[in-house]
This record gives C-alpha cells, structure tokens and sequence, in this order.
C-alpha cells in the first residue's frame, strides 16, 4: 500500500457518500492504519450532486487541506457521469469504481470497475423511502477492486454502526458486489 | 483504552462527558451544533449525568452556563463564529468574575457575507478577555485538551475560564482516530471542582455592583497575575497528562523539528499539520525547517518563543486572522515578543473565509522566505497577503502578479 491514498466519493444528498467515506475509514483503523473521513464543507441537500473523501495512511495524517488529486473515485450514483466530472483531479493510473453495468463512457489513464449496485441494492432490500441505498455496497466493490481494507473489516464496522438485521443486509449486499464487480 | 474514529465535534463531547460536566447550555449554529446534539444524546441515554439546558440566544448560553459555574457546578457551552460574537459581552463577565468554565470555539468565518467555513477571525477577537485560550491541531488533542482544559480552569494558581478552539469542519466534521481515555482513568486525574467562591441564596458575595475604581484596578492586575501562572500550571497539566495518558503536547506551543532548524513556520491550528507536510518536502531538499504551532494564545507563550528564536534566522508567520489597518494578529504578538532581537520575521495572511491552503502553499511561500533571507542577511516584512489561487497573476490594476501582495 502507497504511504497515502486519497479517496474521493461521488453521490447525492442522502444516498450515504460520507456515511461510505466514514466506514471506510473505520475499517482502516480497525485494521491498524491511520484515517480521516470528511464531507464537503457546505451546506448539502437530499438529490443534489455530493462529494465525500477519505484518506488512509500507514503513519499518522497530519495534512488536512482538500483532497484535489485523489488516487480513487467512487462513483455511487450512475447519473452522475453526465452531472460531474468525477474523473477530475484523478491521479494518471487512478481507479473509479463506478455504479454502473458497463463503463458510464470514461476515457483516459485510469482502471474502471462497474458494479451494478443498485440492482444489488433493490434485491437485498437496501431500500430506504423508495431510495436503493448503494454506499455499504460499494465499499464491497472497492475492497474487492482495490484491497484497501478488507470485507471483514467493513463488516465488523457495519455491524457495529447498524441494528442486526441491517447489518446483515448490508454485509450480504456488500460481499455480492465484490462477488460480481468487474473491470469494464 | 479504546481507539474510535470520531470527528472533532464528537471528541470534545466525549471529553466534556468524561470530565463529569453537570451543566450544559447552548445554543446552535454551524458547525458548533453536532457538539450540543451528541451531549444531548449522552444525556437522554442516561450516560451523562448533566442538565442540557435549550436557550434562545448564544448571550443566554454563556449567561446560563456562567451562572451554573458560580453556584458550583462544572459548567459547559460551545458556539462559533456569530454565536461568540453574540455572547461576547458574557465572555468579559465570566473572566472577570474569576469562574472556571470551559468554552469549545468551533472555528469559522464571520459575515458578511455569509460563510460557515474555517478560519480563526472569531476566537481571536476574544484575545484580550481573560480567557485562556487553546486551539488544537487533531481530533485527539480537542479531546486532550478539553479534559486539560477543565484542570487548568479550576486550578487555584489560575481560576479562568478556558476556551478551545477546534476548526471548524477541518476537524469539527473531519473524523479521525481518536483514544478515548476511561471513564476511572479521567476521574483519578481530574479532581474534584474548585473554584474561588460558590454563590447560593444565603451566600454574602455579589459580583456585579459598582466597586471602587483602585480595587477594580486590582482586580484586572490579579487577572494579569494569574495568566502568567497559568503558563506553568499549562506545563504541567500537560505533563501529567502525559504520564497518565501517554500523550503530551508540549506545553504552550509544540516545536516540531526545531532542533537543528535555521528557519520556522509559525501558525496555530489544524492547518500546521499541512505545515508539517511542507516541512518534510523543505527539508528532502536540505532547508532545515521546523514548525512553531501556538497551541495557546493566552497565556501568549513569550518566553518559550524567545529562547526557540535565539537559534533561529528567520520566522515565517501564518495568519489566519487579521486585525485591519494592522497585521495578522500571530505576527503581531510575535513581532513584539522578538523586538529586541535580529531574526527575520515574515507575516502571512492566507486562509481566511476558509480558502484553502495545503503543503504546497507553505512550501513555496517557506521556501521564497528563506532564499529572501540567505541572499539579504535580514528580512522584516509584516504584510504579505496570500491571495486565494484565482486572484493570483491577474495583472489586473492593482497589479497582482505575484503569488502574494505586500504591504
């Protein structure tokens, strides 16, 4: 693992970006790495366009101004891609890991990994005011795409933050998409 | 002692649960708020034996929290930016009357125009109430310093009210590993509540009436007084924590790498480990740089700041605030404490409105400083200003073509 790797989420407001970024981050400490998780500082509202970061490290973080170049974007909404650049600032070589069935169309220097989380989401139930709830299964698709933490670790985490039955859901909707992304 | 990830805002109410605070008053406003709303939470679950007190005005949140702290009680409030602006006429009576309380300043900009985002204009505006005032650098230390905070409050050698400052959304929304210490662990070394008098119905003190003007002299002199011992009991507090917890700061300011260093950044908050970062660039390069991060601006750290700068060339200064008509408020004191000496000092206005700043900034900004320096031997320049990055190189009148502006 790089000495640092900068983690950049893609949702909307409501679909659980920085509730993703903050498991994740959990899970690296739990697997003894340092971490920080945070939102985009504004206000933000349910549907609209969001980001959310993360970086871990194998030594302690002390930088904390905006991520700008990360080395891996997550994608969880899949009409994103014609809102947001997500591939900016996206290091050359960098990973997406996309919400999608096949590549949302991304060109240039980078390894693409779709996962159709919502289809996973609606089969698992992860189905919250009619809204599939994709960020559990994502960070399945990014463990498996990119080995950052691993799928204990984030269930360990999930189970802690989530009522059992939840939690359940969500770790079986997880290893499912790490059963199933794929590069594209 | 369990490591959790949590963010600055969660930190301070886990040190204000574990330091048996018993009364809370608040009132919300970003990015203060999650604070009032975990603290909230502790106590409707039954695991923070407080009594949450919902008020309609920052004035009246100091007020409460004041007034619970002269009946005897360990008393908490927090707010930010126009919240501490709205109470701060509460913040003189307070410090003034000599009563322990503890305040956490989530840092942010003040309007207009409206802007929720860092930088320290608020908690500096405070420098001169006698308050002591802390700002931290990491989630870990808002909780350390919290905890601190309480003990040098409420430690006869000081009796003041103490003030944290954490940055708003860079640590209160930022979540990071945090030790979170026991529950036996803090109530063996924070003891029980002091302060200097206790007001009850039957009690014959009054604060507030008119007093003779030589023995309100006296009082503000004694206020002076107990601000330069609270620079030792802040040496020390931090040093038994220490032992007991096995984390130790430094005292009034942390020097990061200053033992071989010719130059230093100099800064307060979560932003000097951005510093830091620039630090390890400078020196791969062979610049032998150190960071002086200011962790208390009251009791302002003059002493340790003179001895540090006895063996240094040059001082590279970090405002995040600024007096205007004046200079940064840091570069201010600074500049006083090292009149006398022939170190080259630089002052630098970035930040502000919560425009970003990372390592390459300092780096380059360091790094021009320092060849500034070597080529013409001393250097006082007390105004640059770091524009943020659009406004640079515009050769618009007024002709900002460079990086910075000086003054």
């Amino acid at each position: 693992m790089e000495d640092l790797l900068e983690i950049r989420f893609h949702g909307r407001g409501g679909q659980g970006a920085v509730t993703a970024a903050n498991i994740l981050a959990d899970a690296a400490v739990r697997e003894g790495k340092y971490a920080q998780a945070f939102p985009h500082f504004g206000a933000e509202r349910r549907g609209a366009p969001v980001v959310a970061f993360a970086r871990i490290s194998t030594k302690p973080i002390e930088v904390h101004s905006r991520i700008e170049r990360p080395d891996i974007v997550v994608v969880l909404d899949s009409m994103l891609f014609e809102l947001v650049d997500v591939t900016s600032g996206l290091k050359r070589g960098g990973i997406l890991v996309a919400n999608s069935k096949r590549n949302p169309g991304i060109e240039g220097d980078y390894k693409v990994y779709c996962v159709d989380a919502t289809g996973i989401a609606m089969r698992k139930g992860l189905v919250v005011s009619g809204w599939p709830v994709v960020n559990t299964v994502m960070l399945g698709a990014l463990s498996k795409a990119t080995g950052i933490v691993s799928l204990d670790s984030l269930a360990e985490v999930i189970s802690s933050r989530f009522p059992e039955d939840v939690a359940k859901r969500n770790i079986d909707a997880m290893k499912s998409a790490a059963e199933s992304v794929h590069t594209c | 002692m369990p490591v959790k990830v949590l963010t600055g805002n969660h930190a301070v109410a886990e040190a204000v649960r574990l330091s048996r605070v018993k009364v809370i008053a608040a009132y919300p406003i970003t990015p203060q708020t999650t604070i009032m709303e975990k603290l909230s939470e502790m106590a409707d679950k039954g695991v923070l034996d407080a009594r949450v007190l919902r008020v309609e005005s920052e004035h009246s949140a100091l007020a409460a929290a004041y007034a619970a702290a002269s009946a005897g009680a360990r008393a908490f409030t927090a707010t930010s930016s126009h919240g501490l602006l709205y109470m701060h006429e509460v913040v003189w009576w307070a410090a003034g009357s000599r009563i322990p309380l503890v305040m956490a300043v989530v840092t942010r900009a003040i309007g207009p125009p409206w802007n929720i985002h860092v930088d320290h204009q608020d908690i500096m505006d405070q420098r001169d109430t006698g308050w002591i005032i802390g700002i931290a650098q990491e989630n870990q230390e808002v909780l350390d310093m919290t905890i601190q905070a309480f003990r040098i409050s409420e430690d006869p050698r000081v009796y003041l009210p103490v003030m944290i400052g954490l940055d708003g959304f860079i640590l209160s929304h930022t979540s990071a590993p945090v030790d979170i210490p026991s529950q036996d662990e803090v109530d063996a070394w924070l003891p029980p509540r002091r302060q200097p008098y206790v007001i009850t119905p039957e009690s014959k003190i009054v604060m507030g009436n008119i007093s003779d003007d030589d023995e309100h002299f006296m009082m503000r002199y004694s206020m002076h007084v107990a601000m330069n011992e609270a620079k030792r009991v802040i040496k020390e507090v931090d040093e038994s924590y220490g032992k007991t917890f096995g984390r130790s700061y430094g005292g009034l300011l942390e020097c990061y790498k200053c033992e071989d260093a010719d130059y230093a950044i100099l800064l307060a908050g979560s932003w000097a480990g951005d510093a830091k970062t620039a630090v390890e660039m400078l020196r791969s390069e062979g610049y032998k740089v150190g960071v002086i991060r200011i962790r208390f601006i009251r009791p302002w750290p003059r002493e340790e700041l003179l001895e540090i700068a006895s063996r240094l060339k040059g001082i590279i200064v970090f405002d995040r605030a600024v007096s205007m008509g004046s200079t940064g408020i840091l570069l201010g004191e600074v500049s006083s404490t090292l009149y006398s000496t022939k170190i080259s000092i630089r002052g630098t206005i970035a930040g502000l409105t919560g425009v970003d700043v990372g390592p390459e900034a300092f780096y380059t900004q360091a790094k021009e400083f320092i060849e500034k320096v070597e080529q013409q031997g001393h250097v006082y320049e007390p105004l640059h200003w770091l524009l943020p990055p659009r406004y640079r190189r515009r050769g618009k009148p007024g002709k900002i073509e460079r990086a910075e502006v000086v003054m």
